[in-house]
């Protein structure tokens, strides 16, 4: 292994620190016109009427679309399996309802954006306004059991009342989640350009395959027919991966109008038109033995949908398998609130459903007297207690073993309320990390040109994760050559299809795509080597050719760069393809990645704010391809996670539904402030069962338990043991 | 954001003078309130007047050792002052505690004094809002007000001043100097700006006509110390929840004198001359400040979701005190 692992700088960094790279909204083809949505400003009712006159008549005003004059849109499959799966089931004004506030309701082109939002505010919306249904103890009348998931809805196995019976002890708490926005740093963009019968999107998307295919699906054209390009995207976390309604509706307007059209969500859009993680109630019971040996979890949890469509938060998804646990009882159930539709946000189910089971067995620890990371060993799942199947590669312990090491977890004295620095409660929490091993058919091609250069593709995308960095250094690695002569090229519809990239599968499905294709243009290499009159290998058998260093070589001593090789057979490029998908191993191995959050938090016992003062991660993702894009994923998460636990949620306004957060000054992120030295150590064990790169993904793993372990380092500092996030002043209090 | 004319100014007279020929004008100088109103339609100006251009940006020493600070000094120009810092860094302390690094750099002092409310309401052109929209009613009142003012309030108004170099002014007795057409004045910076009453549009003793110059700060008492203590939701870049201003004087474990302000609880920068009386000649210890910090509360108005406060603002005065008089409690 000579690039694999190395943590180099990521490849597009220049281009993205020189202001060169051009994320969609930087696109600007000639006449280029620009769209700003009218969208709603109550949460349930009807429209009564749009007027645009006051909005046509000003300067520039190129079209106002609206139902009325909109032909409609068809629907996809909207189907995840078949790379069709839209944010919203409701089509783009296919009706006069209002389902909540911030919905699409007309949409203004104009010849400057300034123009364009003057007269989107010109628009004149008329109401008949309905009682919206805003919270979840609103709607707990009208529990609604999931008929679509991401996964199963209800686990059980064994006896749970029995388990109950039995138990020496008992945990039994509610634990709460509030709304959260994804908030990339780039918002939501489309700038959409016809040719004739042809549409070519610039566009912020997790996914290129899948936008190419709504799109044209819902216009009625040939996917062929729609281009998709988004080769830089400013974050995503889950907001760009589903299809949502600004990336048909750009599309429109260019069609309308005739021109190039862009269109880009304002922060405040943001809110309501790319979902969100919902709000969820759990409840934990949870039984052990009188060793603190699990005897049941049930785990029941209530997430919100929206009127339009279901989504639900899998808030169980992990109480089946984490921990040895022989009677276990998983339900989710659903409400409709007059939000929009929520989507994956990193670590769907993950995030808020481990806040409440390791809070909970924190909570079992505390109660037995036995520290939180020796409950966890005591229960150690060895095999997936659910499926029954050996983990494709567990590490568990050692994540355990080196984060207590490293934070100094053993130094701590046990009792809440008993560690100071100063005037301040020091407290240390931990939690489990756990994220599934997802992996996807993917393909991919590797051009090998006469000049030596190499170029490296696939449609899948990079929002900043460093997609672009992890295929170059596995096509080095493949090919034995230098990166500074390999382009990777992504984020395109027509390149070799790659699925989405969410669920922490970029790396586990596209790497070995990579290799495939690299293995794929080297035997073409030397069957073309062979097949070369000139060429010192001509003749020879080409299992005889193996390719080292960038040369191809015989047994013979024989040697001949790959350029000279393709050049002395007249050619311009040799390429490679591949098509590669999981296979048996899927039914014989349960694929999951695991880690170890320790943190130690700072709480002033006067006016009750918690700083995290460090944390310290450990994780187990299988072979890691570039240390310093995976520690960047992992600081992002960790991050993300801290402000899951301190400050982020969304408020809407009880009675109307208007989103009072709108903003990144009322909607609180962590800043540089808030974050602490982060430590993370990657195990980097590779996983040769999920393939033969042996990466799994490391996206979202990072998040999990993030939260938990301040809420148990809350507690540890303070005696206080707050279970609905995010943990603010007045809750310490 | 709407069309909107565009004129600079060089100096006070053309300045008073475009703002009044023409209705719907409105003086920008840093701009980083006004703008994100107007881009949220809540401010609609048919004609912005620049007045970055005009020379009120130096900070000087006065006759009686007070400092002048003009209106157009940047907030982070002030802040890092050496004669603020040495002199005033009660001051300094408040300027940093607020917005972001980036924002401090625009921002002036005259655009501080007139920083309008962060009221989610007050910022929502489809809500109900008495200061936005005087008599179409209060939208907070009902609807989501964690951060909303617990004094100064009435019942058309309760949304809180957001400022953090007010409430230092406050405690250091600043004057503010404005000019209009006819002359000078001077103002009292606890009379510069108004309680809402039944006219919360009308937020300072500002005319429409006028332009502040400069602050005045009176010289400093050699003995005195001070604190700004700030308490929010996230460590920086944040609107305060609660915080405190405490100019103080002690001898020998002895309050000679004392001046408090609170921000984040109140419609404007809130002085407490209640909690000042108690502490005067009282001895600097912690039932003194339990006494103060009762004293404080006494009065405020609650709300649904911001009773909270109440208790934060006790808690945040008394580590005020504690940490500005080197007690231990």
């Amino acid at each position: 292994m000579k690039v694999l692992g190395r943590p180099i700088d990521r490849v597009e960094g220049k281009l993205k620190v020189t202001g060169q790279a051009k994320y969609a909204a930087d696109h600007a083809p000639e006449n280029l016109v620009y769209a700003v949505p009218v969208v709603s400003s109550i949460a349930r009712g009807r429209v009564q009427k749009i007027d645009s006159r006051l909005a046509e008549s000003l300067p520039g005003i190129l079209a106002v679309l609206t139902r009325q004059n909109t032909t409609a849109l068809l629907a996809p499959a909207n189907d995840f399996g078949s790379w069709t799966k839209l944010g919203e089931a409701r089509l783009l004004f296919a009706d006069d309802q209002v389902y909540y506030a911030g919905q699409y309701l007309a949409l203004v082109v104009a010849e400057t954006l300034e123009g364009a939002k003057e007269a989107a505010a010109a628009v004149q919306v008329s109401y008949v306004e309905d009682q919206a249904l805003i919270e979840t103890d609103d709607a707990l009348g009208d529990l609604i059991e999931p008929k679509f998931a991401f996964g199963p809805t209800r686990v059980t196995r064994g006896n749970i009342d029995k388990a109950f019976a039995q138990a020496a002890h008992i945990v039994d708490q509610q634990y709460s989640t509030p709304i959260e926005h994804h908030n990339p740093m780039e918002p939501s963009a489309t700038v959409a350009e016809w040719k004739g019968d042809e549409l070519k999107l610039f566009d912020a998307t997790q996914w290129v395959m899948g936008a190419r295919n709504c799109v044209a699906d819902m216009l009625g054209i040939q996917r062929e027919s729609v281009h998709i390009v988004s080769e830089f995207v400013g974050g995503g976390f889950g907001c760009k991966g589903f299809i949502w309604p600004h990336q048909v509706l750009a599309a429109v307007a260019a069609r309308k109008v005739g021109r190039p059209v862009k269109l880009v969500l304002s922060r405040s859009q943001m809110f309501a038109a790319c979902g969100h993680r919902p709000a969820t109630r759990q409840r934990v019971k949870m039984a052990v033995d009188d060793r603190g040996q699990l005897l049941g979890i049930r785990h029941s949890s209530i997430s919100q949908t929206s009127f339009v469509d279901e989504f639900t938060e899998l808030c169980g998804s992990t109480t089946g398998f984490l921990y040895a646990c022989p009677a276990v009882d998983v339900s989710h159930q659903l409400v409709r609130v007059n939000i929009a539709t929520p989507t994956p946000m990193r670590a769907p189910g993950e995030s808020p459903g481990m806040f409440a089971t390791e809070s909970a067995l924190d909570e079992m620890a505390y109660l037995l007297g036995i520290d939180p990371v020796e409950l966890r060993l005591r229960n150690y799942a060895e095999e997936d207690p659910e499926s029954k199947l050996p983990f494709s590669s567990k590490h568990l312990r050692e994540c355990y073993q080196v984060g207590r090491d490293r934070i100094g977890w053993d130094a701590r004295t046990k009792a809440p309320r008993s560690m100071h620095e100063g005037r301040y409660l020091i407290g240390y929490g931990m939690a489990t990390a756990t994220y599934p091993g997802f992996r996807m058919p993917g393909a991919a091609a590797v051009r090998l040109f006469r000049d030596g250069h190499v170029e490296v593709s696939s449609a899948t995308q990079d929002m900043g994760t460093g997609t672009y960095t992890t295929m170059t250094q596995v096509t080095a690695e493949c090919l034995g050559v230098t990166v500074d002569r390999i382009q990777a090229v992504l984020g395109d519809s027509r390149l070799p299809p790659a699925p989405v990239s969410g669920g922490s599968m970029t790396t586990a499905s596209v790497t070995p795509a990579v290799k495939a294709a690299c293995e794929d243009a080297l035997a073409k290499l030397i069957r073309s080597a062979v097949d070369d009159v000139k060429s010192p290998f001509c003749g020879m058998n080409p299992d005889d050719v193996v390719a080292i260093d960038g040369q191809l070589r015989s047994k013979g001593g024989s040697d001949q760069s790959y350029e000279d090789v393709i050049r002395s057979a007249g050619l311009d490029e040799v390429r490679g393809q591949s098509f590669v998908k999981p296979g048996a191993e899927q039914g014989q191995f349960s694929f999951h990645s695991f880690g170890a959050q320790f943190v130690k938090v700072r709480v002033d016992p006067d006016v009750g704010t918690v700083r995290v003062a460090q944390v310290v991660s450990v994780f187990d993702i299988g072979r890691v391809i570039n240390a310093k894009t995976a520690r960047s994923q992992a600081f992002s998460g960790i991050i993300q996670g801290i402000g899951m636990a301190l400050m982020e949620q969304t408020i809407y306004d009880k009675r109307k539904g208007a989103i009072v957060t709108n903003n990144l000054a009322d909607y609180l992120m962590p800043v540089n402030a808030d974050v602490p030295d982060i430590d993370v150590t990657f195990l980097d064990i590779p996983d040769f069962h999920i393939s033969s790169i042996g990466a799994r993904g490391v996206g979202e793993i990072t998040i999990t338990g993030v939260a938990p372990a301040i809420a148990n380092a809350v507690y540890h500092a303070t005696g206080v043991r707050v279970r609905d996030l995010p943990i603010t002043i007045e809750k310490l209090m | 954001m709407r069309q909107f004319e565009y004129t600079a100014a060089t100096d006070i007279r053309g300045a008073t003078q475009a703002i009044s020929t023409k209705p719907g004008s409105a003086f920008i100088a840093g701009g980083t309130g006004l703008i994100d109103l107007m881009k949220l339609d809540v401010e609609t100006p048919q004609q912005l007047v620049d007045i970055n251009r005009l020379p009120f940006a130096e900070i000087t020493e006065n006759a009686n050792h007070g400092l002048r600070i003009g209106a157009m000094a940047r907030n982070s120009v002030v802040a890092w002052n050496p004669l603020v810092r040495e002199r005033y860094p009660l001051l300094s302390e408040s300027l940093l505690a607020g917005a972001s690094a980036q924002l401090r750099n625009m921002a002036t002092v005259g655009g501080n004094l007139m920083q309008r409310t962060r009221c989610t309401y007050f910022r929502d052109v489809h809500e109900t809002c008495n200061k936005r929209s005087p008599g179409s009613g209060c939208a907070a009142a009902e609807g989501h007000h964690r951060t909303h003012a617990i004094f100064g309030t009435s019942e058309h108004c309760f949304a809180t001043h957001p400022s953090d170099m007010c409430v230092a002014l406050v405690c250091l007795s600043a004057v503010v100097e404005v000019q209009g057409p006819s002359g000078m004045r001077r103002i009292p910076i606890e009379d510069f700006h108004k309680l809402p009453h039944d006219t919360p549009q009308i937020e300072t003793a500002l005319a429409r006509d006028e332009v502040i110059t400069g602050i005045e700060l009176p010289p400093p008492s050699g003995k005195s110390r001070s604190i700004y203590r700030k308490v929010r939701d996230r460590a920086s870049y944040e609107f305060a929840l609660v915080s405190a201003a405490v100019l103080i004087e002690t001898s020998a474990g002895m309050i000679d004198d004392v001046r408090i302000a609170f921000g984040g609880v109140a419609t404007k920068p809130w002085r407490s001359a209640p909690a000042e009386k108690v502490l005067k000649g009282a001895r600097a210890d912690e039932a003194a400040f339990r006494s103060a910090a009762e004293a404080a509360v006494n009065g405020a108005l609650l709300h649904r979701d911001n009773k909270f406060k109440v208790e934060l603002l006790k808690r945040t005065l008394m580590l005020a005190l504690a940490e500005v008089t080197g007690e231990q409690r």
